[in-house]
């Protein structure tokens, strides 16, 4: 700046120009990251909940869950799944719920940022959330005794996880950009506890009534836990959840995209 | 050259491409119209304010020009872009304040600013802004503990951060205390001063008679007046508005109006206290009449602790041509008033 400067016209004179578009969306995932941490029932349902039902379920042996061999062999993959609800819906949907209610992301949207990078952080945000889940359970589990099985494939578990998120996501944003805050917090944590029942994650889907296991084996929950527990070494054919999962894909993050207000 | 004389002339000539203008825009929620046809321009460097009555339709037209809605019909250019099409490369030089803050609770005014200074690549220093609002005791308090007036404050803070070519301010004194909006006309008149384009909505109408080089009134829709605050106010039957340290006899006020508005003049009380009105002049008040007036008073020992010259406030206009019933109501207690 050549021009004299004092307080009172501090905002005048030449524009700043923007950064780039990828060090704005870092600084958003940041804060996205920074602001989740900071929401104590977020770091419940996104890790100490996952974790804990790997834990408690490996160590009782209960019924197990989907998957074979030994009890923390089959509640691994369920636990994974149940990270990815919690952090790509569960979370995302509460805390776009309220940014939208609050007018976070419409300031967002007015300022250089802009929505896509407004978009491009969220999806950091559950991608970076995601990983240290993985990371937490992968190394909780291995602790346990758990090794991966022999048909283990990290292309499957990748699909899966990308899929899954997708979906779960695109559920998630349908409901916060088209709901009151309120009722996101109410449903998004009522689905989360459906999806533990009907996910297969805590019990196996074959001892829910024969109506309600084939139901639930087409929602997302299940073959999420069913891609999950095929990549992690638990054999079986990944054909037809992978397709379901593809589908919900398309479905919810395609809904979700024309349905979701900003305001 | 005033922003003003700016304007006008470049209306004729090889006239810079206006900082906004918005032709003819129409605006319906389903079957509710809520804009029907406005047209204005803001010049660059000039301090616009649209005025009007909740409902009226300002805000509206401000998300428009901001890019967050699309007029129906009619066109609008931003700094010579499209705001919806050439957003990207719009937002840069604009420089927001909404009038729902549109701040995460859970943030502090310290961490927002140093966020939103990484969307630029040489902004304004966030700690320089946050003395500069009056916000460095509150910088780490979180949002919802703010008082309304810090959350305006901050939000214009976020507005300033990348030296904004353009800057829109949706009722920025709102909620304000007397102390902060006086600091925050000065800001403004600061802004202007250094060359910031300015569009204000406001329902503070004094700060718009102070600050603002044209005002466009807006009600259910459409424009109903606009022009500089003198243009909006002059119309109509010179007077002149006084109030003076003690009350005057019948007679005397009979007397003042002879001695200083010549014949066909009259004073009369107007509102508590010894306020009087001086109507009839034959010609817009000049000099001599506030000369004459204030020797008349200093014969009598009376101080003139107030004088308004023109036609009325722009209140006193805006209520005309927005609220003809309270306007109505308004004269009518007048004329009661000085019968």
């Amino acid at each position: 700046m050549s021009t004299p400067r004092t307080t009172d016209t501090l905002g005048a004179g030449t524009p700043a120009k923007p950064a780039s578009w990828l060090a704005m969306t870092w600084a958003l995932t940041l804060n996205e990251l920074r602001v989740a941490a900071r929401r104590g029932e977020n770091l419940l349902v996104t890790f100490v909940i996952p974790a804990g039902v790997l834990l408690v379920f490996s160590a009782f042996d209960m019924t197990g869950a989907t998957g074979t061999g030994t009890p923390v062999d089959r509640m691994l993959p369920g636990s994974i799944a149940l990270a990815v609800i919690a952090a790509a819906m569960v979370s995302l949907a509460i805390a776009t719920a309220f940014d939208r209610s609050y007018g976070v992301i419409k300031r967002l949207g007015g300022s250089p940022a802009g929505a896509s990078a407004v978009v491009a952080s969220k999806t950091m945000g559950v991608i970076v959330i995601e990983v240290v889940q993985t990371l937490l359970l992968v190394g909780l589990a291995t602790a346990l005794g758990w090794t991966a099985g022999p048909g283990a494939s990290v292309l499957l578990v990748v699909a899966g996880l990308v899929l899954g998120t997708v979906a779960f996501a695109g559920l998630g944003l349908l409901m916060a950009g088209t709901l009151r805050a309120e009722a996101v917090l109410a449903l998004a944590n009522l689905l989360f506890l459906l999806s533990l029942v009907l996910g297969g994650i805590v019990m196996p889907l074959d001892k829910l009534p024969g109506a309600v296991a084939t139901v639930a084996s087409g929602l997302p929950p299940a073959a999420l836990a069913h891609v999950l527990a095929i990549g992690l070494g638990g054999g079986g054919d990944a054909t037809e959840p992978l397709i379901i999962l593809a589908g919900w894909a398309v479905v919810l993050g395609g809904l979700a995209a024309r349905k979701f207000r900003w305001d | 050259m005033s922003a003003a004389a700016a304007a006008s002339a470049a209306t004729v000539g090889a006239a810079p491409i206006a900082a906004i203008s918005v032709a003819s825009i129409h605006k319906a929620y389903g079957k509710r119209a809520i804009l029907t046809g406005v047209s204005f321009e803001v010049q660059r460097g000039e301090l616009f304010a649209l005025l009007g009555p909740n409902g009226a339709g300002k805000t509206t037209t401000v998300e428009i020009i901001e890019g967050y809605r699309k007029a129906d019909a009619g066109t609008v250019s931003v700094l010579g872009l499209d705001p919806v099409r050439d957003g990207t490369k719009l937002r840069p030089s604009i420089g927001l304040m909404l009038q729902q803050g549109g701040i995460d609770n859970r943030t502090t005014p310290r961490e927002v600013l140093r966020l939103y200074a990484r969307f630029y690549r040489d902004p304004e220093a966030p700690e320089a802004l946050l003395t500069a609002v009056d916000l460095g005791a509150a910088a780490n308090t979180r949002y919802r503990r703010l008082s309304g007036g810090e959350k305006q404050r901050l939000s214009l803070a976020l507005a300033l951060l990348g030296r904004p070519k353009l800057l829109i301010l949706d009722e920025p004194t709102a909620g304000m205390d007397p102390a902060a909006k006086h600091a925050t006309r000065e800001r403004i008149a600061a802004l202007r001063a250094a060359g910031t384009t300015i569009l204000l909505t406001t329902h503070e109408l004094g700060d718009v008679e102070l600050l603002a080089d044209r005002v466009a009134v807006l009600d259910r829709g459409r424009v109903v007046a606009s022009g500089t605050p003198a243009e909006l106010t002059g119309a109509g039957a010179p007077r002149v508005r006084f109030r003076l340290s003690e009350a005057l006899a019948d007679a005397d006020a009979a007397a003042l109006a002879r001695a200083v508005g010549g014949a066909g003049a009259r004073v009369s009380a107007a509102g508590a206290g010894a306020a009087y009105e001086m109507t009839g002049l034959a010609a817009a008040p000049d000099p001599r009449l506030v000369a004459a007036l204030a020797a008349w008073c200093a014969e009598r020992g009376l101080l003139l602790t107030e004088l308004r010259l023109g036609a009325r406030s722009l209140e006193e206009r805006y209520l005309e041509l927005v609220g003809a019933d309270v306007a109505a109501e308004a004269e009518g207690a007048e004329a009661e008033g000085a019968a």
